[in-house]
């Protein structure tokens, strides 16, 4: 590939909110995941836990708690309401004040017919779920103090109620409480303070597990309600807890950023009678543990040091492979950095504001390695915040840098931009009717025309004159998805559009004629990016099980070196990677090269190189180097890999043949987060 | 003092060298010990059918049977291979486990866990031939295996691999975890103990973790739980009797109390001294006892409180102080724990006390450089002591401290009394106290090309003296090497590198110098009494030359390596040890004459590091020409592997052998030869007070130990004889015996007259109220009449008789 000028970018604040509440989906294998921000996540387990959704926050909204009702999503909050979501249109659908004051937990029972959630005025409120809605039924007992923690027991006959200093057992079909478990507080000096019983789990066999602020995890007898065990796991608080599926195994998650298991075991071999032994520790966050689900081979744990981490429990697997090892997801599997190629702007997409910034320049030279010194520095030319509540859930430059455009789930605005001596924006002030809300934005390679990926997976065209935007045209798939759209990308002359929706679906449109060219083949796993070669049309895709496909739009079918490649199967080092790729750009001067990125690397796909096979030495950059000229041709091979940059969020070549690397160092995330609870460290 | 074992509350065993020592826990003395093993005893195990026998297991291949109590072996099995570890189960009754090599491999490192059955035969000696393979591949130290509960299985690790084998179904799993090596954790197991009454095995692993494994009958459901403390390795692990508590211990020196299924509770015993190697606990769990790196066992009570201390000597990291006798104590005196100096009685081989030299907390860590103690030496009295201490880290300024300590005769120790940082710029070298009785001097002698005198100087106002600086003496800016001091400190002679300097210390004038070269000097030592006029030196070039201080010229000299050079202080004798090849050989001469008294070759393989002659008691009165050189003093040498070797005489050993008689063993409290001594004597002491305070517990005191109240107190009543004859032998008991030489001679009599008296059968009662009285009587006059003394005798023949039949019976 030779040399690059590269932009190596620090500037792009983002930060990630913690993680409040998960829930797992375990019929659709689909995880939940609510922020501090009122965003939630949806994550494919069966998909190499790809986010497959983003359901953007809003200001007023809180999330303190979610829950799956077969398919459907609710959330409950601090704002005291419930609401469900619009996993098709990526919105909540309706929220329904609960008139209890802030609501602490939601719960649905196992069949799947009502809702119970915890108030802060102490009462436990049960709603049916309906067809389309849900109906408030009725209250249970009302007590004092507010309601934390709610867990029902599977018979769906009781319900177990964690609250302040105690714990309730409540008969649902009479209401009554009918068991107090005293929870004692704290030794020392936080004796004088209330124990909050964060999270509570009952079990089929009537047993109650509570995690508490005080530190411990006790087991109680919900027949008699007497105390059975209890474990001091900590000096602060045991914020989570989850149950496996076969309630042989307790999760709980602390303060000190731990995940301890508990496991219901004989303490001696070959006999029935089990007690609640305390087992592994299983350390990887740094602060408050405050969601976790246990799954059938992983534990999943997330918190305030806001990424979710999957934690393969090993004895579930047979082999070594890749769902066996241990997963940090610490970026979104989707871009929030567009780069105008020709002017040399990036937009940053932050959930509030959006940020355009010119890159630097330098004319020096250096070796390989080299900082070279900047002619001028990379500057911010603007700060657009975001009017109203909603979240931005998507954005687009242009790549000429004239326009710039994003969407909330309430409204899409559009810019005029002037980047050249002084920087003007004007918004286009009359916007098409049909353009409310878009999961997607995307502009030609001309400028002319933007492309807006609304509901149903449908594409709006949008046509840009100077003066005046206009409606053009409603791309709409034929299979009848309703999935949104979460990838689009067009070629470079203009005539094609691919839009991928989480149904695995890639259309293709003829732009020129307005209508669907093809459909991609379907694969199984959702692509996690795509793109289209500028002199060939061909498209390639990544998709999230790493996957790597190039399809001919013109000829329909795919091209003979993805046909090479799949024969010849990818490198198993390739495949055990465990980001997605989240960006394809390709090299204008060399067409044979595609360059893509993950987090970890960015790699050049050089397709007129020879495949690796899987015996051949896949990081080969050192080796390389090491050889001389004549014999480095034979050891070449088609993945050229490089990891000097880490934790990417985009990797793309301008049209000037410099490289720019956006990259968010974790550890400069993590020096934002607030300070972890104070832990005494050995020789400290 | 590797292995340790309890066998009740009261012993405590441990393996010694080649034997067992047997240890009083409420006393912590020395009781007795098993000797018969040929090789290192390796284990020792309680048998667990009887708990009065415990197994030991040695290199020597054999495994003994003994019964502790009274120190004899029982039985003796021989294997045939050396035998590493011994493990026993109750369940496998009749049956040892052993380490031993693997058959093919026998000086490999492979070692393989069999099972012994030892067979039932009456012999003394018996080959145990009977062995079975249960583990291949396991670790020869003694803490990798352990049973489980009740014999059911048996745990092994070794590197990273636990495997526990299930005799039942004779099955093995294998649990084995990731090296790790990458993050720098090392994952190794080090350890293991089984909780005795659930299956929950602890392992300890090299980065000090504790983990708790459960579930292990499964291939891939088990867990276990991480406990993590220790910052360095887990050496030891032990769970009480009842598994309600599990005891570890590592090189922190902590004793670590986990409670059982409360693990975040954790008891500490901290400041054991020295790294914990092993742990035992007493089989009612009330005593715990730890062994130390440095040759010490703790006995600890109930977890909190230390109770005892064995402490042998102390095995540091190595004796930079040469060997030093105190001349109070006439103790050894060398490096103990670090920062301490040992007083180490060499007649009862056992620590007197440490002195702390170097006055900070010793910080348990690897790779930290901490002062030590490299030079000591006292005075001609044994009033003052001087220690050198040093630190030199790594790329860092040495630091040097002089201290000297005042002996305090009202504590019975050393005092400090002046300490000078930085006396010289460099290493020192030598330090030497004048011999002479008038002055106390102190010569060091430093790399940085001078030597030093110190003088304790008298300060008025002040009650103690300090010493300051006297004179600083150089030559040629040579740097000195070594110094010594003539018999009556007139002389001083110190080497620069070749040549060797004689001072006046009176007036600090250069007397003369002395050269032979080539080769720097290495030992200087003048002769003594008769040989006074001699200086004998060694160099590097292996040179042994001896001068004349009268001529001023070399008398003789002889080409020998000469490593070390001694002097008795009590003869003229000289003690030089020459390495060569690899083992050392021993020259003992008079400086007078180049020939030597004695010579050992290949006395010890390695270099002598150093060797003091301790002074004797009392001077032997050998004849025997081969060992008169040993007659005033003994010498002590100390090599490389840090074992203290001596020379003794044949009448010494033989006087040894004499004195390890056997001691009789109370069933209530163990008897060491200290509470024998000491016991009596209080006991006598208490009757003497008592007989003081109250003549008529004179009486009362006396039956306490009689047969006959035994007798009458232990006999069932239905075997009694009639209450009347009871009483009249219970009032006979009372009487005083008479003195020994007296009884014999009565009893000759008895022997004539039992004939004709026999007939007179029956007792008359009276007879015993009148012989009651007779004590009192004897006290004041002690001559009896013929017919009471007839009497007496009388009684005493009923009684035997009597007492015999009812033996008989």
């Amino acid at each position: 590939m030779g040399e690059l000028k590269v932009h190596r970018v620090r500037f792009f604040d983002y930060m990630p909110t913690a993680i409040r509440a998960m829930a797992f989906n375990a019929h659709t294998e689909r995880l939940a995941l609510a922020r501090m921000d009122g965003s939630v996540e949806i994550f494919n387990f069966t998909d190499h836990y790809f986010q497959e959704k983003v359901i953007p926050g809003k200001d007023s909204r809180s999330i303190e708690s979610l829950c799956w009702v077969g398919g459907r999503l609710f959330s409950a909050g601090l704002n005291g309401e419930i609401a469900e979501y619009d996993l098709e249109n990526l919105r909540p659908k309706y929220s329904l004040e609960a008139y209890g004051g802030p609501i602490w937990t939601v719960i649905s029972n196992t069949q799947g017919t009502q809702l119970a959630i915890g108030c802060e005025d102490g009462t436990v409120k049960l709603f049916e779920v309906l067809e389309e809605h849900i109906q408030f039924e009725r209250n249970l007992d009302r007590q004092k103090g507010r309601i934390i923690s709610l867990s029902w027991h599977p018979s769906g006959t009781h319900i177990a109620a964690g609250m302040m200093d105690m714990i309730r057992v409540f008969d649902v079909p009479t209401g009554h409480a009918v068991q107090r478990l005293l929870v004692d507080r704290g030794i020392g000096g936080s004796k004088s303070r209330e124990t909050v019983v964060w999270s509570v789990a009952f079990l089929s066999d009537h047993t109650v597990v509570s995690g508490d602020s005080a530190g411990k995890v006790q087991v109680w007898d919900g027949h008699t309600g007497t105390l059975v065990k209890t474990h001091l796991v900590t000096k602060w608080d045991v914020l989570a807890l989850s149950v496996s599926k076969d309630e042989s195994s307790v999760v709980a998650g602390t303060s000190e950023g731990t995940v301890i298991q508990f496991q219901f075991i004989a303490p001696t071999l070959h006999q029935q009678d089990k007690e609640w032994v305390r087992t592994r520790t299983f350390k990887n966050h740094t602060h408050d543990v405050r969601a976790l689900a246990e799954i059938e081979t992983a534990i999943v744990s997330g918190g305030m040091d806001t990424h979710l981490v999957v934690r393969p429990l090993l004895e579930k697997f047979d082999e070594k492979s890749h769902a066996s090892g241990l997963r940090k997801i610490h970026f979104p599997h989707r871009n929030l950095v567009s780069c105008a190629k020709k002017a040399g702007l990036l937009l940053f997409q932050f959930p509030g504001q959006l940020e355009l910034w010119r890159l630097g320049d330098s004319d020096g030279h250096g070796k390989p390695g080299d900082r070279l010194p900047l002619k001028w520095k990379p500057e911010k030319l603007l700060l657009l915040k975001r009017k109203g509540e909603d979240h931005i859930c998507c954005s687009a430059l242009s790549s000429c840098g004239g326009w710039l455009a994003y969407s909330t789930v309430s409204s899409v605005r559009i810019y005029r931009l002037q980047t050249d001596n002084n920087i003007s924006i004007t918004k286009v002030s009359k916007l098409p009717k049909v353009l409310r809300s878009a999961h997607q934005l995307c502009f030609s390679s001309d400028s002319s025309k933007m492309f807006a990926a609304s509901s149903q997976s449908s594409v709006l065209v949008i046509a840009l004159t100077q003066s005046e935007c206009k409606y053009v045209h409603t791309l709409k798939p034929k299979s009848g998805s309703r999935q949104p759209i979460h990838l689009m990308t067009t070629s470079v002359d203009g005539k094609w559009l691919a839009a991928a929706n989480s149904d695995c679906e890639i259309h293709v449109y003829n732009l020129q004629k307005l209508k669907l060219h093809c459909i991609v083949p379907v694969y199984g796993s959702c692509p996690s990016a795509m793109g289209i070669h500028p002199t060939t049309n061909n498209l390639t895709m990544v998709h999230a099980d790493q996957q790597l496909f190039e399809y001919s739009i013109v000829e329909k079918q795919y091209t003979d070196w993805s046909r090479k490649l799949q024969k010849q199967g990818l490198h198993n080092v390739w495949l055990d990677r465990d980001t997605p790729v989240t960006h394809v750009t390709f090299n204008p001067k060399n067409p044979n090269q595609v360059v893509l990125h993950d987090m970890h690397m960015f790699c050049i796909i050089d397709q007129s190189l020879p495949l690796p096979d899987q015996k051949t030495q896949f990081y080969n950059q050192m080796t390389l180097r090491s050889l001389s000229e004549q014999e480095r041709p034979s050891h070449l091979h088609a993945f050229k890999i490089c990891k000097t940059f880490q934790d990417l969020l985009c990797v793309s070549l301008l049209d000037d043949q410099s490289l720019v690397v956006v990259e968010r160092p974790l550890l400069a995330i993590t020096s934002q987060l607030p300070a972890p609870v104070r832990q005494k460290k050995f020789a400290t | 003092m590797s292995n340790c074992c309890f066998t009740s509350c009261w012993f405590l065993l441990c393996a010694a060298g080649e034997s067992v020592n047997v240890y009083s826990t409420s006393t912590e003395e020395f009781v007795h010990d098993l000797q018969g093993h040929t090789d290192l005893v390796t284990g020792v195990v309680l048998n667990p059918s009887n708990h009065l026998q415990v197994y030991s297991c040695s290199a020597d291949g054999t495994v003994r049977l003994w019964d502790f109590m009274d120190g004899i072996l029982i039985k003796t099995f021989i294997i045939g291979y050396p035998i590493y570890s011994i493990y026993v189960s109750e369940k496998h009754g009749g049956v040892v486990f052993v380490v031993v090599p693997m058959a093919n491999y026998k000086s490999s490192e492979l070692f393989q866990l069999v099972a012994v059955h030892l067979p039932r035969s009456g012999d003394q000696e018996v080959e145990a031939r009977e062995l079975s393979a249960v583990l291949c591949d396991v670790s020869p130290h003694p803490g990798a295996v352990s049973f489980g509960r009740e014999g059911e299985y048996i745990a092994a690790t070794k590197g990273l691999q636990l495997e526990v084998f299930f005799f039942k179904k004779q099955k093995s799993y294998r649990f084995s975890l990731k090296s790790g090596m990458k993050k720098g954790v090392k994952n190794a197991f080090t350890c293991v103990s089984c909780h005795p009454k659930e299956d929950c095995i602890a392992t300890g692993h090299a980065d000090g973790k504790i983990r708790l494994w459960r579930n292990f009958n499964q291939k891939k459901e088990y867990t276990y739980t991480t406990l993590h403390w220790h910052h360095g390795a887990v050496n030891t692990l032990c769970f009480t009797p009842e598994g309600t508590n599990l005891l570890s211990g590592g090189i922190e020196s902590v004793l670590v109390h986990w409670h059982y299924t409360q693990e975040n509770q954790k008891d500490f015993l901290p400041r054991l001294g020295a790294a914990i190697t092993h742990i035992a606990v007493s089989p009612d769990g009330s005593l715990f006892c730890t062994s130390h790196s440095d040759n010490k066992i703790t006995i600890i009570q109930s977890c909190v409180k230390v109770s005892a201390i064995i402490q042998g000597l102390v095995k540091g990291d190595g004796v930079w102080t040469d060997l030093i006798i105190d001349p109070r104590s006439k103790a050894l005196v060398l490096n103990g724990k670090p920062g301490h100096l040992q007083f180490y009685s060499l007649h009862r081989d056992k620590q007197l006390y440490n002195l702390d030299i170097v006055q900070q907390e010793y910080i348990n860590e690897e790779g930290l450089d901490q002062f030590e103690v490299v030079k000591a030496a006292f005075d001609a009295r044994g009033d003052w002591l001087a220690t050198v201490e040093e630190r030199r880290k790594k790329g860092a300024e040495l630091e040097i401290n002089l201290k000297l300590w005042a002996y305090d005769k009202l504590t019975q120790s050393f005092v400090l009394n002046t300490t000078v940082t930085a006396p010289h710029e460099d290493r020192i070298t030598g330090m030497f106290f004048s011999p002479s009785p008038e002055t106390t001097m102190l010569v060091t002698t430093s790399l940085d090309d001078h030597f030093k005198a110190w003088l304790l100087a008298d300060h008025s106002d002040t009650k103690e003296g300090f010493w300051s600086c006297d004179f600083v003496g150089g030559y040629h800016l040579l740097k000195p090497g070594c110094c010594s001091y003539s018999a009556d400190g007139s002389l001083l002679a110190v080497g620069f590198q070749e040549v060797v300097t004689v001072w006046s210390p009176a007036s600090w004038e250069l007397l003369t110098t002395l050269s032979q070269p080539p080769g720097a000097i290495r030992d200087l030592c003048f002769g003594r009494l008769s040989c006074s006029k001699y200086l004998l030196g060694t160099s590097t070039k292996n040179q042994l030359c001896c001068w004349n201080l009268l001529t001023c010229s070399l008398e003789w000299s002889t080409p020998m390596d000469v490593s070390l050079l001694q002097a008795d202080p009590l003869s003229e004798n000289m003690a030089a040890f020459c390495s060569q090849s690899g083992s050392s050989d021993l020259f003992v001469f008079k400086p007078s004459e180049p020939r030597p008294l004695y010579s050992q070759k290949a006395l010890c393989t390695g270099k002598v590091q150093h060797a003091v002659f301790a002074p004797r008691d009392q001077m032997l009165e050998s004849c025997e020409e081969r060992t008169q050189w040993l007659n005033r003093s003994q010498l002590y040498f100390i090599t490389q592997d840090m074992d203290l070797l001596t020379f003794s005489t044949k009448t010494e050993e033989d006087r040894l052998l004499a004195s390890s008689k056997q001691l009789m063993v109370d069933d209530s409290v163990a008897v060491t030869p200290f509470y024998l001594l000491l016991g009596k004597h209080r006991r006598q002491q208490l009757e003497k007070q008592e007989a003081l305070t109250n003549p008529m517990a004179e009486r009362t005191q006396l039956p306490q130990g009689s047969i006959a109240i035994k007798e009458l107190l232990h006999t069932p009543a239905h075997v009694l004889p009639s209450a009347s004859f009871l009483c009249a032998m219970f009032v006979r008991s009372l009487l005083v015996s008479r003195s020994s030489a007296r009884e014999e001679k009565a009893e000759e009599e008895m022997e004539s007259e039992k004939e004709e008296e026999d007939s007179e059968g029956e007792a008359d009662p009276r007879l015993g109220e009148s012989a009651a009285w007779a004590p009192s009587e004897e006290f004041g006059a002690p001559a009896l009449t013929k017919a009471q003394e007839r009497e007496l005798r009388k009684v005493k023949t009923f009684d035997h008789s009597w007492l015999s039949s009812l033996l008989d019976s």
